[in-house]
């Protein structure tokens, strides 16, 4: 064969559909490993953020769409006992230093925090990264806590007035997940009839 | 005709390493290297990219036209990088969660680019194998060796979380070095790498100058 382009144009759009062929066959060889894998990683999340004891569906499988104010879908997982909503949990995002920080809030139905983490950040270790329960307990200590207690205009770190403590180094992570997570404290007052009635 | 598989495997971990004499690959050598283990992992996921691709474009090289080889090469090249991260995601979940982000970014490595282009485009199949296996063993040393500096001078530690990549057998590896907190933090933040990287090729080059050898700037286009 000559040096035509079109055989450099058949010889490309061989190898394009071979790999093609070859990365959708493993796609679908591995679509449900992968789908099982993050189900799992969800439910291992959710664990942290509501207690097993309260609940005795699968609140993965039991989740509702809610409009935020922004007019975002936000995926709120249910948890129930005896067919009632007994507390929610939908994901929230900060922003830190280095970046948005990825935190799971779980909520009961009487706005009572059930507790929260950070599911992803990319904050500095060794000063941002405290906000993970591995490495301080201080994110454990929103648990138990709602809108009133402490009152509403003491959500803020100690360095803004309010009632939560920053680290040594670093205000700026701390300041964002408290911020954050007051978010998702208006959220749920404003959408909680819609999260907690059952239909 | 036999090749040199002595000379493939010495090029590949040290006359001509990736890493310390090519320079290729800087951004996962920098971004990857903030502990021993990260650095492994994203040595491994490298060497078996490099290895397949390797032997993939050798054996398909008499396909590919001189006009689209460099399309060709990436094609694989990603096609392999994927294959890796769907397996990885599936079957290897936990190491995903350390390595998934930067698995991708193998796509803009130069290093299996340029094997392919200056080794298994020309080489027959199990040379270009070889090739690919030792580049990515010297790329995964080089990464290792710059994240256990990094990681025992900043974090203190070394090997921490080994037992995440390798399995729970190697938990006694992972060793505390210095007392906790005591690291100096900018070895794993961002300026670390580009410290520690320099250092790590002034070393080679020092090494290199003990030995009698000339010093040839190889660079990307001396390979």
């Amino acid at each position: 064969m000559s040096d035509r382009p079109i055989k450099h144009a058949v010889v490309l759009g061989a190898f394009c559909l071979g790999f093609g062929t070859l990365l959708a066959a493993t796609d679908l060889v591995t679509h449900q490993p992968i789908e099982d894998r993050h189900m799992e990683d969800l439910q291992n999340s959710l664990v942290q953020v509501i207690p097993p004891g309260i609940h005795d569906n699968n609140p993965v499988t039991d989740a509702i769409m809610v409009k935020d104010e922004a007019g975002k879908d936000v995926t709120v997982y249910r948890a129930k006992k005896d067919g009632k909503v007994t507390g929610v949990a939908y994901a929230l995002e900060g922003s830190g230093y280095g970046g948005p920080i990825s935190l799971l809030l779980g909520v009961d139905a009487e706005g009572k925090i059930l507790g929260v983490r950070a599911t992803a950040h990319k904050e500095t270790p060794g000063l941002g990264d405290k906000i993970d329960p591995a490495k301080t307990d201080w994110i454990l200590r929103f648990t138990g806590l709602s809108l009133g207690n402490p009152p509403e205009d003491k959500w803020k770190v100690k360095k803004d007035g309010g009632y939560f403590d920053q680290f040594a180094g670093a205000t700026i992570t701390p300041r964002g997940v408290v911020t954050a997570i007051k978010g998702g404290m208006d959220f749920f007052t404003a959408h909680k009839a819609e999260m907690t009635e059952v239909r | 005709m036999s090749a040199d598989y002595g000379r493939i495997f010495k090029d590949g971990l040290w006359e001509n390493n990736g890493v310390l004499c090519q320079m290729l690959g800087m951004c996962p050598t920098m971004a990857m290297t903030t502990s021993a283990t990260n650095g492994l992992g994203m040595g491994l996921a490298t060497l078996v990219v490099m290895a397949t691709s390797n032997l993939l474009i050798a054996a398909l090289r008499g396909y590919i036209t001189t006009q689209v080889r460099i399309p060709v090469f990436i094609l694989i090249i990603a096609a392999m990088v994927t294959l890796v991260d769907l397996t990885m995601n599936a079957y290897m979940h936990e190491l995903y969660k350390v390595l998934g982000l930067f698995i991708p970014l193998i796509v803009s490595n130069c290093l299996p680019l340029g094997r392919a282009e200056v080794f298994a485009a020309r080489e027959p199949v199990l040379p270009s194998f070889c090739d690919g296996l030792a580049m990515g063993l010297g790329f995964t040393a080089a990464l290792t060796v710059i994240g256990a500096c990094r990681e025992i001078i900043g974090s203190g530690t070394l090997f921490a979380d080994a037992s995440l990549l390798l399995g729970p057998a190697f938990k006694v590896i992972e060793l505390k070095i210095l007392p906790q907190d005591s690291g100096i933090l900018v070895a794993v933040l961002p300026p670390g790498g580009f410290l520690f990287t320099g250092l790590m090729l002034a070393g080679k080059r020092l090494l290199d100058i003990r030995a009698g050898k000339p010093i040839v700037m190889a660079g990307a286009h001396g390979m």
